[in-house]
């Protein structure tokens, strides 16, 4: 088998199997790509996860694009990301096609309005440990708070809130001593 | 010209993506919902659902979804939004892809600098404020019902909401299990 379709066909796995991200995917992806196939030893494994993490863009797909890229240049690097992304567009273009059949079924309705306010409040939930992992406190409290007030009070893009932290961060380590 | 469009919204999306799929959510609630409607508030929320309960990144399942469903909407047959879909994920892809592939090295040698460091360390502080925003802009009537109008429907959203808070938060209650027992209730009480 050549070291692509390993790849792609690795990827795929970790693709298929680590539901709602996160740091599931990571242990997966370490066991599969470091322990399993030996494609990395652990301190590039590390190097890989401070690449995705100071970079834009999905996680996992970042993970296996700079780990393709690291294994066979550009070309590896695009295989990562598309056998990466591809089971999950699969299985979500089925279920759209699924709904756009089914969605005025009343038994589905009902099931939903169920379960939309348990997304609200696992989406707000996650908030207070990220809160503590991003180490707010009293000198810098506002910056969580006008964001959420630009964005959900006046409607602000969440893209100027994302650059105004990102350049503003970047100064300030700049002229801080 | 929607696909255009679907390339344009979800490239921006995909480069301004910092910390993760919630930190996403803020990003595609506005651009798909509020400025382009192409989804409505429940089948926004409806495809978070989706989403915590199926594999890949959610931020793929959204791009997935909502390109889909807005070619359908745009009076398009099935096959080409089945293009609109996979045009669309990808468009989340090749800019942090062509991005990564470009400053790897630069970062890893620079990831301990200061201004590195403080750029990130008020992003994640921002971050939690735009996933704050994404679950405040969730809580409508669309979603809980109408306090006037339909009482019953609201009374019971917010005892859902609530059971699913603590039950995420103090008990550990894994998300899957709790989508599924939220989504038993509403089949059994409405």
């Amino acid at each position: 088998m050549g070291l692509y379709t390993e790849m792609f066909l690795t990827f795929a796995k970790i693709g298929s199997f680590t539901i709602g991200g996160g740091y599931a995917m990571i242990q997966m992806m370490e066991k599969e790509v470091v322990e399993k196939k030996k494609w990395l030893d652990h301190e590039e494994f590390m190097d890989t996860l401070v690449v995705a993490q100071s970079t834009p863009g999905l996680f996992a797909i970042d993970m296996a694009s700079h780990i393709g890229l690291k294994l066979k240049g550009f070309k590896g690097g695009i295989v990562g990301a598309l056998a990466t992304a591809l089971p999950s567009i699969v299985a979500i273009l089925l279920i759209a096609m699924f709904f756009q059949t089914f969605k005025d079924n009343v038994y589905i309705e009902k099931i939903f309005m169920g379960v939309r306010p348990c997304v609200v409040a696992l989406i707000l939930a996650p908030c207070f440990n990220m809160a503590r992992k991003a180490k707010v406190n009293k000198k810098n409290w506002w910056i969580p708070l006008a964001s959420v007030l630009l964005i959900a009070a006046w409607g602000v893009s969440p893209i100027w809130c994302i650059l105004a932290a990102g350049i503003g961060g970047f100064i300030y380590g700049k002229i801080k001593i | 010209m929607i696909f255009l469009q679907l390339f344009y919204v979800f490239s921006k999306i995909g480069i301004f993506n910092f910390g993760g799929g919630y930190a996403m959510l803020s990003l595609i609630q506005d651009e798909v919902v509020n400025k382009h409607h192409w989804m409505t508030v429940n089948e926004f929320t409806d495809i978070v659902a989706i989403s915590q309960s199926t594999p890949g990144p959610i931020g793929i399942n959204c791009a997935t979804y909502t390109g889909y469903t807005a070619v359908i909407h745009a009076g398009f047959p099935t096959w080409a939004a089945v293009l609109g879909a996979v045009l669309a994920s990808l468009s989340v892809i090749w800019l942090p892809f062509l991005l990564m592939v470009s400053i790897s090295k630069f970062l890893l040698k620079h990831s301990k600098s200061k201004e590195i460091n403080n750029m990130f360390a008020s992003l994640r502080l921002a971050i939690v404020g735009l996933i704050a925003a994404a679950a405040i802009m969730l809580m409508s009537k669309e979603n809980f019902g109408d306090v006037k109008e339909s009482p019953f429907v609201f009374f019971v959203s917010i005892t859902i909401f609530i059971l699913s808070f603590v039950g995420t938060r103090l008990y550990k209650i894994h998300p899957i299990l709790m989508i599924l027992l939220c989504g038993l209730a509403g089949l059994l009480i409405y």
